[in-house]
This record gives C-alpha cells, structure tokens and sequence, in this order.
C-alpha cells in the first residue's frame, strides 16, 4: 500500500484549485494573489511535512512513482540516440533499451532498463523486467562497446530480473551471470546510474562499474522489499518493515561505499522536476567518463577489481582456524 | 578406506550433535534408513536414489584422496546491516553454526581428486540455506585466486538459496566479487568445474554456478534463478512436475551432465584430467614456439 496516497491526492487536489484560481485570475481583474499565496504556502507545507524526511519505505514508493523520470527520458537528453535491438538469438527485449550515442559529444553506449508509464506500455515493456534474452542483449552492447571503445552508461530501474516460466527455461541465471562477467571484463569507462529501483541480481547486471551515481531518493537492494519479507517471514506484506532493514536507501550506500555519489532530488520527488534531474544526472555522467577516460585499460580493470575485491565487511581472527 | 585425520577431527566435534539420530527417513519414498548404511551408500537412498543434501564435511570426504587443507577458515563473519528481525542475526547465525556444524556456509581449500589437485569449494545447505553474504564470497574469491596462484582447476559444488538478505547489498555485491574472482581465474587458463546440487538458485545460480567451464549436476536438483514461490506467486499458477529440476535444465540446454553421486568423484576425475592434458598440450605447443 502507498503510504503517500491520501497525501498525493491533497496535494493533487490543491495543485488543480491553484490552477484553476491562476486561470481564472488571467480573465478577471480581481486580484487572486493572496489567495494563490496561501494555497502555495500550504502546498509547500504538505510537501515538507511528506516528503522532508522520507522512511525508506517511502522512498521505495518515490521510486516506484509513475512520473519518475525512466530511462527513455534520460537517453532522450543525450545529443544523439541509435537504439540497437536484440539479442542475435531469440528476441528484442523491450524491457531493456540500448544503443550507441553520444553524451556531450563523446560517443557512447548507452543502456536502460524501461518501465512502462501505464499498463499497456507495461505489458510492452514487462514492468522494467528483464527476461534472459534482454540480459544477452545487454552483454552484446557491452561487447560492443568494448570492441569500439565506447564508454558504457548504464540506466537501472528494475524491481529485479524477470521471474516467469519462461526466463527460467531460457536460463535467466546464465544470462545474468554473463552479463556481470562483460561489465567485470569490458576495458571502457562504465557509468551507471539507480534511477529508480535497483532491484537484486537483476540490477547488478547493469551496475557494475567504474563509478555508481544514485538519485537521492532511489532505492537499491539485495532484493525488493517484497522479496525479502517473502524469503524471510513468508509474508511479502511485511515489505516495509523490510525496507527498513535492507538499508537500501542512496544515503546509506554512500556511507558503505557501494554507490560512489548522491545526486539530490527535488522536495517531493525526481517526479517534480523530471527535466532538472536528468541534466543534473547526465552532468555526473559526464564529469566521471571526464576523469575515467584518462585511465589506461589495463588500469581501469585493476581499480574495478579492487573496488570490488574489497567490499565485504567480514573480519578476520587473529589465530589461524581451520587447518587439520 | 581409513578416515582422513582432518574427517576424524572434524567427526568427532561433531559426536553427539546431528549425528545422534540413528534412522533416517526419505524424503521421496519414507523408507527409514539406518545411518550408517546411508552414509556409505553416499546419502543416496538405497530404495529410490533419492540424493539427500549433505554436508560439506561429509562430501568432502567423498571427493578427495586424503588430505584436505582447508583456507579462510579465519574469515568471520560480520554484521554490517546490525541487523535484527525476529531473532538478531548473530543469534540466527549462532544457531546455524549449531545445527551445521560449520563456521559458515561454504568449506574451502585444497586437495587432490583422483591423484590431480585442485581448488575445492563446497556449500553446506545446512547453514542459513547455503546463502551467500561476505564471508562466502569472501572465502570462493580467496579460493579462487589461490587457485590461480598455483595453477590448478576449480571444483566448487553448488548448493544455495541465494543471497544473505541479513547482509543486504554486501551480499549481493559478492556476486560481483566472485565474478571478478573467476574472471581472472580462468583468463589465466584454469579451468572451473562447478557441481550444481539441490538446491541452487537466486545469486549463486546467477553467479559462479553459471561461469563454470564445465556444469555438472546432481539428479533432481533444483537448479533456477527465481525460486518456485517467487514464481508461483508472479503468475499465479502452479508451475508443472519438475520444472527446475536437474533433468529440466539438461533437456533445455542449461548444463552439462547430470551425473549421479556415485559416479560423480570418476566423472571429475575425467574431466580435471582432460584439463591437465590440455594444459601439457599447451605447454608443449608453446615449448615449440
């Protein structure tokens, strides 16, 4: 259950009233303003009073939320798009967008998980879930990539990878643990960025790379709070005590040193400012392939490995155990 | 055959904890089976073939020679999410190391298969459903790059429910860990042979499993990515009688061989030996360059 809906309707409500007084006060010589100024006063207080401090629970919702911009809207800020289809095999997942493109004018390979806004564009693109033939196309542009020296942005937005019959008889599995090899092993400059949900093993497949930006508001786990409370309590209603366990908000990431940098959101959501945040975004984007493309291949690849050789907060004992 | 010195020690800590129930009933047909008997017919049952899931010690015990080393037996586990639910997760985790036996869920280290040695990593079900946080990621990247080091293949027998959701996205950044890990390893051209056995999904399938040069598994396994509630659950349907199931991935392409547990240590044998003779080959062929 949102638990931003009985709010978002006020605050829906009061947008539509303020509308209609600017509206009305275009036609008439009566001035409105006051009464406009009261109405934005107590629309910014609402918005404070939801969205200052969000749970992360709530957060998980700002990321699901329908007007967040995706990834087709950040790929449409880049100068140029050339999507490319499939997978050379089966399919063209429509889960999953790429292409080649250029990014303040250097050439790139640009890639997104896609979620649909409405249900039939959802059915299209199967809610962001990629299935196993969308993974191998994602893996053939980070070939790609690699075969032409193209830097590799990535867009994650996915509740995780697709769960049906069949993705398991296409080995989901197999596409997923081959795409983590190309991005472990492509010899360009990886961005990714969460723009929304980074859902599991289904995400990963995206992210792993040189330098993770995350909105401030999206999320990123293990597995989707659903997921989780499923696997451990049976119960996928118990989601949100979930999402407070997970610590899967950007803030916390930061602080583990799993994503690299926090791109702030507007009061409210990305939803609010959808134009704002994509600049502010592909200007991160930009300013690592800057520092990242100065970097000798075989450099890159001993930085990734050590980035993510390290992570794991495991600890040793001083004595030697374990030998017979 | 006399039982290895590293078994014997590990036996008898075990005495008195799991291994005190002397029947065991199967699973698949409820033949009650009498320990022993069990253990030397490998955990399979002698009436039906059901393979029990088994320990790490114990299949250990079935696959190499003699002696077996074990490594990252120091790493321990932390707590980085100060996770705490029902119970806290040192707690949980204190229970598992009750019930399994073992410090976590995978075992480590080197030994020799059929007179070949190799790099040897075996996940235990019996500890917090074979999942993967740190400690198991840190401990197969640990294998794996000694394993380079020396030169030698990889056998890692696979059993696991996925990722440790008690240790958030350090879990699921051992994905990438291992994945770097085995990259490495077989650039330099090791060869990794991975066991899938009941079962094996979420990130260990969608990992290391699945990067294997050769993939073997054990009949009836349940091998997937997405477990059969997960998938239930998103279409609302019952999946059919063995989807997922070792034998299903064969038919469709998945993996290699499905090789029953008596014949699977001759069956690896086979294959680390098809390996160190490429390996010769190699060397001969580059001696002539």
């Amino acid at each position: 259950m949102n638990p931003f809906m009985d709010r978002e309707k006020a605050l829906l409500e009061l947008e539509r009233r303020i509308a209609e007084l600017r509206t009305a006060s275009a036609d008439q010589p009566v001035d409105m303003s006051s009464e406009i100024g009261v109405l934005e006063t107590k629309y910014q207080e609402i918005l404070r009073d939801v969205y200052g401090a969000p749970t992360p629970w709530q957060k998980v919702h700002m990321a699901r939320h329908p007007n967040r911009p995706t990834s087709l809207e950040y790929i449409a800020g880049l100068d140029r798009f050339d999507e490319l289809h499939g997978d050379r095999h089966y399919e063209d997942d429509q889960a999953v967008v790429g292409g080649a493109a250029l990014l303040r004018g250097r050439a790139i390979v640009a890639i997104g998980q896609q979620r649909g806004r409405d249900t039939k564009e959802n059915l299209r693109r199967n809610f962001g879930m990629v299935a196993p033939e969308g993974y191998r196309k994602v893996r053939r542009l980070a070939h790609l990539a690699t075969r032409l020296g193209l830097p590799i942005v990535t867009f994650v937005d996915t509740k995780g990878a697709d769960p049906g019959i069949s993705s398991e008889e296409h080995a989901q599995s197999e596409a997923i643990a081959q795409c983590l090899i190309a991005f472990t092993t492509a010899t360009v400059p990886i961005v990714a960025s969460i723009i929304g949900e980074g859902g599991s093993g289904g995400a990963l497949a995206l992210a792993i790379a040189d330098r993770v930006i995350m909105l401030e508001h999206s999320t990123y786990s293990v597995a989707s709070p659903e997921g989780c409370a499923a696997i451990l309590w049976g119960d996928a209603s118990k989601a949100d005590e979930a999402a407070s366990h997970l610590k899967l908000t950007a803030q916390d990431l930061r602080g583990f040193g799993i994503v690299d940098e926090i791109v702030p959101e507007p009061l409210g959501g990305a939803n609010r400012d959808p134009s704002g945040v994509v600049t502010r975004v592909l200007e991160k984007i930009d300013a690592a392939l800057e520092r990242l493309e100065t970097l000798p291949a075989q450099r890159l690849l001993a930085q990734r490995y050590e980035k993510y050789r390290r992570i794991g907060a495991w600890a040793r004992e001083t004595a030697p155990a374990g030998r017979f | 055959m006399p039982m290895p010195e590293w078994l014997r020690v590990r036996r008898g800590k075990d005495a008195g904890g799991r291994d005190a129930a002397q029947w065991s009933k199967c699973a698949e047909c409820g033949e009650m089976l009498y320990r022993r008997d069990l253990a030397a017919n490998l955990y399979v049952c002698s009436r039906c073939g059901h393979h029990f899931r088994i320990g790490a010690y114990d299949r250990i015990s079935t696959i190499v020679d003699g002696d077996f080393t074990e490594i990252g037996g120091e790493v321990q586990v932390g707590d980085p999410l100060q996770w705490s639910d029902r119970k806290s997760y040192p707690v949980k985790l204190a229970g598992d190391r009750e019930k399994s036996g073992l410090s976590e869920a995978v075992v480590c280290g080197f030994g020799q298969i059929g007179g070949f040695d190799v790099a040897l990593g075996v996940m235990d079900f019996h500890f917090r459903g074979g999942t993967m946080g740190t400690v198991v990621g840190e401990r197969v990247t640990m294998l794996l790059e000694e394993a380079t080091r020396r030169h030698l293949p990889c056998v890692i027998f696979t059993a696991s429910g996925g990722a440790r959701m008690e240790e958030g996205m350090f879990a699921l950044m051992q994905l990438a860990k291992t994945t770097a890990a085995v990259t490495r390893f077989m650039a330099d051209g090791n060869a990794l042979i991975t066991v899938l056995t009941d079962p094996t999904t979420g990130g260990v399938s969608a990992s290391f499993a699945f990067q294997a040069d050769i993939i073997l598994a054990e009949p009836k396994a349940m091998i997937g990515f997405a477990g059969r509630r997960v998938i239930e659950q998103t279409i609302r349907q019952k999946l059919p009688e063995g989807f997922q199931a070792a034998e299903f991935l064969l038919e469709h392409g998945h993996i290699d061989i499905v090789v029953e547990r008596r014949l699977l240590k001759e069956t690896l044998v086979r294959f680390l030996d098809y390996t160190a003779k490429g390996a010769a080959q190699r060397a001969r062929a580059e001696a002539h360059a």
